[in-house]
């Protein structure tokens, strides 16, 4: 009886292990850090190394240390290729109000943006569309697909 | 429209003022509802035949129309034809009142038709049963064609009569019909009679359309669109086709809603990050700014009296919902609830704000009064929002979207409606998906 007893204590010890261990594997896995997307699954290049595009938590329009190291590369791509012109898309998660997510959206891509022109791109070169929740790039009603569709993405014009 | 309504000679030849003894409890939504006969209208056999129509069976499909929107509002409860116990043309005349107790019914719709010289010609009457007299008669001429509006002003005469409210039927509702897989959207204008009828789509789906809103004056719409990529609001003769784009705002405006008058578009303009409020005075053109903030300001909609005007703002740092004055002053923060609260729009009464509230990765939609007072959540879902009332301030419309799957799969938007009092909640028929209704005001108003 009191073994029994112990081996179930034991036991649930060891399951209560295994659910924590799941729940911070899956986080890893599904490369959320937070609730930002840390991973490559939906990214473009604008060039070899230049990512397209930079994740948001939800409701923010901050950007991250892993963005503003994607914007500085686009900024440097930017310099390098005088004559180019972007558009930054700003979009939303599809679990909020859709007028907010347009005014989100616009926020988003506007801080990219505001990123870029302080290493040296004229404001010129960047316009800014908000596409709020309309375009997600993952079509999934997942923690995951809404975090890669939280983001801005920069895209060239000409 | 507004010439269909001068062809509609609305000619009451009859009204009887006496006490009315049958009154439907509109307060408690379908707890009990009404027992009502809605005969079919006799067809006069001197009728005509009238292109496209099927004369013989008008009758029948009128009375149709009348038992589904009576059967809608959840307070009524239309009963079966099989147990009616008089002809529609003798009934007309003077019903059998006893007859038509002992099928339990308490009121009673008769009526007939005549199409003659390209013109149909409608009476109905109201019978109060228990009372043994007639409550209501009513009589007009329109054009054959505008049959389904004459079952829709039939059912708001009665609907008048039974409950003390204006009625809701003869309207329509404007909407976003959506196609395509989730993230390949491809979404049009689309409008339709409120009984889910004559759908009409008003743009081909070749740019993005979002949000349109009735002015509740007239049937002119407002709406953005993604035009040449370029979002903006604009104003639309539902009538004519013709549309222009509403301002000269250098980026994206969004969220518009009419003024309570008709005369002014309340909009959000988004610019450099930073979302206010502006109103434009459609005759004059002239542009106000009514937000100075730099937080998120959208979704306004004005009063009834048009003193003030209700929005959602993440000034708080997300998004609630504030009441100030029209002009701007007096900025007010209402909801304080647990949760994040969306899109007020105010009650054409004046008594209630509507609202999405998310709270917990749940969506909800509710009532409150204009100071934040008595939060009434009507319903829960997995995502919902966007209400829009009924013109008498009774029900409110609103769109559903669904779970999808890992590739998008199970996705779908629907229209919906619910009583304020939360009963009654039941899917709007439509030929597509759809989102962003907007209810109209009366058509024979």
């Amino acid at each position: 009886m009191m073994f029994n007893k112990n081996l179930k204590n034991v036991l649930l010890v060891i399951f209560a292990t295994l659910i924590l261990s799941a729940c911070s594997t899956a986080k890893k896995s599904g490369n959320i850090d937070g609730d930002v997307y840390t991973g490559k699954e939906t990214v473009e290049y604008l060039a070899s190394g230049v990512p397209d595009r930079v994740f948001f938590a939800t409701n923010k329009s901050s950007l991250t240390t892993a963005a503003r190291a994607t914007l500085r590369k686009q900024a440097t791509y930017l310099r390098k290729n005088k004559n180019l012109n972007v558009t930054i898309e700003g979009h939303a998660d599809e679990r909020g109000t859709r007028e907010y997510n347009l005014a989100l959206g616009e926020r988003r891509a506007n801080a990219a943006k505001d990123y870029l022109m302080t290493y040296g791109i004229s404001g010129k070169r960047l316009s800014v569309i908000s596409y709020g929740k309309e375009k997600p790039v993952n079509p999934a009603s997942t923690p995951l697909a809404w975090s890669q569709n939280r983001r801005s993405v920069t895209v060239k014009v000409n | 429209m507004k010439k269909i309504l001068l062809i509609l000679l609305l000619n009451i030849f009859l009204i009887n003022k006496s006490f009315a003894l049958i009154e439907v409890d509109i307060t408690r939504g379908n707890l009990d509802p009404l027992p009502i006969a809605i005969s079919p209208l006799h067809v006069d056999i001197k009728s005509n035949e009238y292109e496209g129509i099927k004369i013989k069976e008008l009758g029948e499909n009128i009375s149709k129309i009348i038992e589904d929107n009576f059967r809608a509002t959840g307070l009524f409860n239309p009963l079966k034809k099989d147990a009616f116990v008089q002809k529609p043309d003798i009934a007309h005349l003077k019903p059998r009142f006893e007859d038509w107790r002992l099928i339990k019914a308490q009121a009673l719709v008769t009526g007939k038709l005549l199409v003659k010289d390209q013109k149909l010609k409608v009476e109905f009457r109201l019978w109060d049963l228990a009372a043994a007299k007639e409550m209501d008669a009513v009589a007009f001429t329109t054009t054959p064609s505008n049959w389904r509006r004459v079952a829709h002003i039939i059912s708001d005469k009665i609907y008048e009569r039974l409950t003390g409210e204006e009625g809701y039927f003869d309207t329509r509702i404007i909407y976003v019909a959506e196609s395509g897989p989730k993230n390949q959207r491809v979404k049009k204008l689309a409008i339709m009679d409120q009984d889910g009828e004559n759908t009409k789509y008003l743009t081909l789906g070749n740019e993005l359309v979002l949000t349109p809103r009735f002015n509740p004056t007239n049937q002119m719409v407002t709406y953005m669109s993604y035009f040449r990529n370029m979002p903006r609001v604009y104003l639309l003769d539902i009538e004519t086709g013709t549309q222009d784009v509403v301002g000269n705002f250098p980026g994206m405006t969004f969220a518009p809603r009419f003024s309570p008058d008709g005369k002014k578009i309340v909009m959000s303009f988004a610019k450099d990050g930073n979302s206010d409020i502006y109103t434009m005075d459609l005759d004059t053109r002239v542009v106000e700014r009514i937000t100075d903030h730099s937080s998120i300001d959208t979704s306004p909609s004005f009063s009834p009296d048009g003193k003030f005007i209700a929005f959602n703002s993440d000034r708080s740092g997300l998004q609630q919902i504030y009441v100030m004055r029209s002009d701007g002053s007096g900025v007010k923060r209402i909801t304080f609830g647990k949760g994040i609260y969306g899109t007020p729009v105010w009650s054409p009464r004046g008594d209630l704000i509507a609202f999405t509230k998310m709270r917990k990765g749940r969506f909800y939609i509710g009532v409150m009064r204009v100071d934040g007072s008595g939060e009434r959540l009507l319903t829960e879902n997995y995502y919902q929002e966007a209400p829009s009332w009924s013109p008498n301030g009774r029900v409110l419309v609103f769109y559903r979207e669904t779970k999808a799957g890992t590739k998008g799969e199970g996705f779908s938007a629907k229209l919906w409606s619910i009583d304020i009092t939360g009963y009654n909640e039941r899917r709007l028929k439509t030929e597509t998906d759809a989102s962003d209704p907007s209810w109209s005001s009366l058509l024979s108003k």
